[in-house]
C-alpha cells in the first residue's frame, strides 16, 4: 500500500512511456502541478477568447445572411458560414491530436488526468454551428487553469460560463414575474435545467439533501444569468425574478437582481459537506475503483472541508493516502485514456499526428473511440462519461479496443517496436505470464503489440 | 516478475478455457433470460426531421398542390396512390407489397410535445426521453429503457442498441446490449487464441470478450481471417464505400438475427433527413435506406417471428409545409410515423387529418399535429408487451393522455 513509480504512472498518470521516466515520489507528482504548464505551450489548443472570434464571425455572417436572404450577398454569407463551420470542425480534430500529444509526451501526466476529470465533471457542449467545437477551448481556458484552485472558483467559472448557460438552457429561463415575462414574448417562465444539474451533478450529488423546492428556488435565483453574442456572459436584470430565494434554508437576493447573489449561493453550495462527500467519492471512483475504500473517501471529504475545497490539497490527500496505492488494480481506463496511454507506450513521434488529415484522424481515432463508447466532444448528457467499468468493458467496447490495438499502431508507426521489448516498457512491474507469452509468440509484431495493449493488464489502473 | 509460460501450458489453458466456457451458465447466450412475451419491437430513430408531407402526400387535399406544386402522381417516377387521398413517395415503392398485405401503415400529423424552437438537439432529446418537456432538466433514461424496467423478466439480451449512435432512447438503468456491425472483429486465428488467453484471468474482460466473439462470429462473417493488418483494418471498420450504402442492411440483418433468438426490443437510427435543400435528390436516398432496413429485417427473421414483430420509425419533428428558397424544407412540427410488421393492422393511414390550408397549419407554417406520437407508441407497447395503461401514462411517458386506441395491432 505504498507509492511505486510504475503504479503512480499507471494509476495517476498517462501510463508508462519508454521515453519519459515515471515519477519518483508523490512530492514530485504534486510539484509537477505547480510548475509552468509547458506541455500546453508545446501543443497549444485554442483558448476560449480566441474561439469567440470564430463565434463572432459566425454570428455576423448569420445576420448578413438573414438580412439579405435570396440575394447574392446573402448567398455569399451562407457560403462563408459553411467555410467557417468546416474550419472549426477541422480545428476540433487537430485539438484532439494535441490532447493525444500532450498525453504522450507530458512530464506532468497528473495534470492531464485532472483536467479531463474536471472537464467531464462540468460536461458541456455547443448545440449547433461553430460552438459544437467549443469543448476543448473551454477545457483549456475554464478547467485546466483551475485544477489546483478552490472548487468554488471552478464551479462559478464553469456553471456560469456562457457555453454552460447555452448547453443547459439557462438563457431560456426567466422569472415568471420578471419584466421580460410581463412583456409576453417567447420567454415566459423558468427553465430548471441548469439549477437542477448544479445541485445534482456539479455540487451536492443526486443523493444530496435538496428538494424540488430547492431546485425551483435556485432556478429563480439564477434568472438573470444569460449570455449574448458571441458566447459571452450577460446578466439580464429584466429576466430576474423579483424577491429573494431560499436554497437549503439560506436566503439570497431580495434587493436589486445581482450576479453576486448567484455567486454567493454557488460558494455556499461548493462548501456544503454533501458536495465535499460527492466530489471525494467521485475522485476516488475515478482514480481507484468503482467501489472505493471508504477510508479514502472519508479522508478526501475531511481534507476538502478543512481547506474550503482546495483542490490541490484534496489531490495531495488522495496521493498521500495508503488506499490510493492498493496493489490491486481495480479500475479500467475509459476509452480516451486507453487510446492516449497506448500512444504514450508507443512514444508516437509528436509530428505524426500533426501530419494526419482530418479524414485519417477520424478513421484512426474518432470513429474507433465512438465504437468504444465515447463520442468525442459530443456527450450524451450533462452527466458526462460513465465511471462504471462495465459500461466500457462490454462486448462491443472490448472488441473495438482489441481491433484498434492490433490495427492502428501499425498504421501510425511502420516501425513497430519488438513486442518482447514492448511488453516490458509498457507493463513494467505488471506483466502477467499470459501476456508475456502472447508477446513472445504472436505471429506478427502488430499482433504482439496489439495484444499487449488489449490485455486487461494494460487496460487496468 | 514474470513466469514463463510454454506452448504446452498455453494449449492446456486454451483447452481449459474451452471447457469452462461451455460449462459457465453466465457466458453462453442460450442461458440468457428472455422475456415471457414473444412479441418484438424495433424502433428506428429518423434523425434530422423527416418531411412527412413529402413521404405520405395528401394529394387529395387541393391545398397540397398549392404548397408543394405537383404531387407527382404523373411524374416519370410517380407517387403511389395509397387510399385515394394519400400517396406514397416513389422511393418507398419497394414497401408496397407490405401495404397490400396490411403490414405497413403511417400515422400522419403526429409529433412529440416539442414546439416552436425546432432544434434537432432538443427535439431528439425529447423524442428519446419520452417526456412532455425538458424544462425540469435532461432525462437520465430513455422511454424504451423504462419499458425494459417494467418488463418483469427482461434479461441482458432482451434489448439491443445497434450502431454507433448512443441511442439515448435505450439508455438508463436497465441493462441492454450494444453492438455495431460496423465495429466488427477481424483477427488471425492465432491472435484470437492469444486474445482469449490474455483475457482469461480477468472475469470482466473474459465475459465481455467471449460474448463479443460470439456476436461477431454470427453477424454475417467470421472473426477469423488470414488478412494482413491493413486488410483486417478495412474489414473491421467496414467503412462504407459510397455514402452510407449498406450500413442499414447490415444493422437490420444483425437485429433480425437477434430477434430470432432472445432479443425482443431493438433500436437503431438512420440519419440524413435534414433536407434543407434539393429535397427531390436527397430525400429519396434516405428513404431507400429506410426501406432497405425494413425489408432486410423482414427477410432475416422467419415468417413466424415477422408475424410478432412491429417496426416503428419516428422523427423529432416534421418540416415546413412550404418549400423553401433552396428547393428543400425547414424544421417544422407535425410529421409522419412509419409502422411495419406482420402484427400490424395496417394498409391504412392512422390519425386525424388537419388539412393544409394556410389557416389549418400550425403557426401558418407547419403541419398541425393532431396527436402526440407518444400515445401511438404507448398503445403499441400496450398491445405488444401488455404494459398497463397506468404504467404507460405515469412511468413510460409521464403526463401522457393515452387517448383513443388507434388499433394499430
Amino acid at each position: 500500500m505504498k507509492f511505486t513509480p510504475h503504479l503512480a504512472d499507471i494509476r495517476f498518470g498517462c501510463g508508462l512511456s519508454p521515453a519519459v521516466p515515471s515519477p519518483v515520489s508523490v512530492a514530485q507528482m504534486l510539484d509537477s502541478l505547480q510548475k509552468p504548464d509547458t506541455i500546453a505551450a508545446r501543443f497549444p489548443i485554442e483558448t476560449f477568447d480566441l474561439f469567440q472570434k470564430r463565434v463572432a464571425e459566425a454570428d455576423r455572417l448569420g445576420t448578413v445572411k438573414r438580412k439579405n436572404a435570396g440575394t447574392s450577398v446573402g448567398l455569399a454569407a451562407k457560403k462563408a458560414g459553411r467555410v467557417l463551420n468546416k474550419e472549426a470542425r477541422i480545428a476540433h480534430v487537430v485539438w484532439m491530436g494535441q490532447h493525444l500529444n500532450r498525453w504522450t509526451w507530458t512530464q506532468a501526466p497528473l495534470r492531464e488526468r485532472l483536467s479531463f476529470f474536471w472537464a467531464d465533471h462540468f460536461t458541456v457542449t455547443g448545440k449547433a454551428g461553430v460552438i459544437r467545437r467549443a469543448a476543448s477551448p473551454y477545457l483549456e481556458s475554464v478547467i485546466r487553469p483551475r485544477i489546483t484552485g478552490l472548487f468554488e472558483d471552478m464551479l462559478i467559472a464553469a456553471a456560469l460560463h456562457p457555453l454552460m448557460v447555452h448547453y443547459l438552457d439557462q438563457d431560456k429561463s426567466v422569472g415568471p414575474n420578471s419584466r421580460t415575462a410581463a412583456k409576453g414574448g417567447k420567454l415566459t417562465g423558468l427553465n430548471e435545467n441548469l439549477a437542477r444539474e448544479v445541485l445534482e451533478l456539479h455540487t451536492l450529488g443526486v443523493n444530496g439533501p435538496y428538494t424540488q423546492t430547492d431546485v425551483r428556488e435556485l432556478a429563480e435565483l439564477f434568472t438573470g444569468i444569460s449570455k449574448q453574442s458571441p458566447m459571452r456572459f450577460k446578466f439580464r436584470k429584466n429576466n430576474a425574478e423579483p424577491g429573494s430565494e431560499t436554497v437549503l434554508g439560506k436566503t439570497y437576493g431580495g434587493g436589486k437582481a445581482r450576479k453576486v447573489d448567484v455567486e454567493t449561493a454557488l460558494r455556499d453550495l461548493a462548501r456544503h459537506p454533501a458536495t465535499a462527500r460527492h466530489l471525494a467519492w467521485k475522485l476516488a471512483v475515478h482514480f481507484t475503483s468503482d467501489t472505493p475504500d471508504p477510508a479514502l473517501v472519508e479522508a478526501l471529504t475531511t481534507r476538502y472541508l478543512e481547506t474550503g475545497g482546495d483542490l490541490f490539497e484534496v489531490t495531495k490527500a488522495m496521493l498521500s493516502h495508503p488506499a490510493a496505492w492498493a496493489p490491486k488494480r481495480a479500475n479500467v481506463k475509459p476509452a480516451f485514456h486507453f487510446m492516449a496511454s497506448a500512444m504514450r507506450a508507443l512514444a508516437l513521434p509528436a509530428d505524426t499526428l500533426a501530419s494526419l488529415d482530418e479524414k485519417t484522424m477520424r478513421r484512426l481515432f474518432i470513429t474507433p473511440l465512438a465504437q468504444m463508447g465515447h463520442v468525442w466532444e459530443k456527450p450524451d448528457g450533462p452527466d458526462g462519461l460513465p465511471e462504471e467499468d462495465s459500461a466500457w468493458i462490454a462486448p462491443q467496447g472490448v472488441a473495438a479496443r482489441l481491433q484498434w490495438a492490433i490495427t492502428v499502431p501499425q498504421a501510425l508507426l511502420p516501425d513497430l517496436p519488438d513486442s518482447r521489448d514492448f511488453v516490458k516498457t509498457t507493463l513494467g512491474d505488471f506483466i502477467p505470464p499470459a501476456v508475456q507469452f502472447a508477446a513472445d509468440s504472436a505471429e506478427s509484431t502488430s499482433d504482439g503489440v496489439g495484444l499487449v495493449l488489449a490485455s486487461p493488464a494494460f487496460q487496468r489502473t | 516478475m514474470t513466469t514463463p509460460l510454454n506452448r504446452r501450458d498455453f494449449l492446456a489453458r486454451s483447452a481449459l478455457i474451452g471447457c469452462s466456457l461451455a460449462a459457465s451458465p453466465l457466458l453462453t447466450p442460450v442461458s440468457l433470460a428472455a422475456t415471457s412475451g414473444d412479441n418484438r419491437l424495433v424502433v428506428i430513430l429518423l434523425r434530422g426531421g423527416m418531411d412527412g408531407l413529402d413521404v405520405v402526400r395528401p394529394y387529395g387535399d387541393p391545398a397540397y398542390t398549392a404548397l408543394r406544386g405537383d404531387a407527382g402522381m404523373n411524374a416519370k417516377n410517380p407517387a403511389i396512390d395509397l387510399d385515394g387521398y394519400f400517396a406514397l413517395h416513389p422511393a418507398l415503392k419497394p414497401l408496397m407489397p407490405l401495404w397490400h398485405n396490411g403490414q405497413l401503415g403511417f400515422a400522419h400529423a403526429v409529433s412529440t410535445p416539442y414546439r416552436d424552437k425546432r432544434s434537432h438537439f432538443d427535439g431528439q432529446d425529447l423524442l428519446e426521453a419520452g417526456l412532455t418537456d425538458l424544462s425540469g432538466g435532461t432525462s437520465r433514461d430513455g422511454w424504451l429503457n423504462r419499458v425494459l424496467q417494467n418488463l418483469p423478466d427482461s434479461g441482458p439480451a432482451t434489448a439491443y442498441a445497434v450502431g454507433r449512435d448512443p441511442l439515448g432512447v435505450l439508455g438508463g438503468p436497465a441493462l441492454i446490449q450494444r453492438w455495431s456491425p460496423e465495429a466488427d472483429l477481424a483477427l488471425s486465428p492465432q491472435a484470437i487464441q492469444l486474445a482469449r488467453l490474455i483475457m482469461a484471468d480477468d472475469p470482466l474482460f473474459d465475459a465481455a470478450f467471449t460474448q463479443a466473439l460470439e456476436i461477431a462470429d454470427n453477424d454475417g462473417d467470421k472473426v477469423a481471417t488470414s488478412g494482413t493488418p491493413e486488410e483486417m483494418m478495412s474489414m473491421a471498420s467496414k467503412a462504407p464505400k459510397g455514402k452510407n450504402s449498406g450500413v442499414e442492411k447490415r444493422v437490420a440483418e444483425f437485429i433480425g438475427k437477434q430477434l430470432r433468438a432472445q432479443t425482443r426490443i431493438a433500436a437503431f437510427s438512420i440519419n440524413g433527413w435534414d433536407t434543407h435543400q434539393s429535397q427531390d435528390r436527397t430525400l429519396p436516398r434516405t428513404l431507400a435506406r429506410l426501406s432497405d432496413a425494413i425489408l432486410t429485417l423482414q427477410d432475416t427473421v422467419t415468417q413466424n417471428v415477422w408475424n410478432k414483430t412491429t417496426v416503428v420509425a419516428v422523427t423529432e419533428f416534421g418540416r415546413t409545409a412550404r418549400i423553401n428558397g433552396s428547393k428543400g424544407t425547414d424544421h417544422g412540427t407535425g410529421g409522419v410515423m412509419v409502422l411495419a410488421g406482420g402484427a400490424l393492422r395496417g394498409g391504412k393511414i392512422y390519425g386525424d387529418w388537419p388539412g393544409v390550408d394556410e389557416a389549418q397549419l400550425y403557426q401558418r407554417r407547419d403541419l398541425m399535429p393532431t396527436r402526440d406520437l407518444r400515445s401511438m407508441l404507448a398503445w403499441l407497447l400496450h398491445s405488444q408487451f401488455g404494459l398497463p395503461k397506468s404504467t404507460l401514462e405515469t412511468t413510460i411517458f409521464p403526463g401522457l393522455d393515452l387517448g383513443e386506441n388507434p388499433n394499430i395491432i
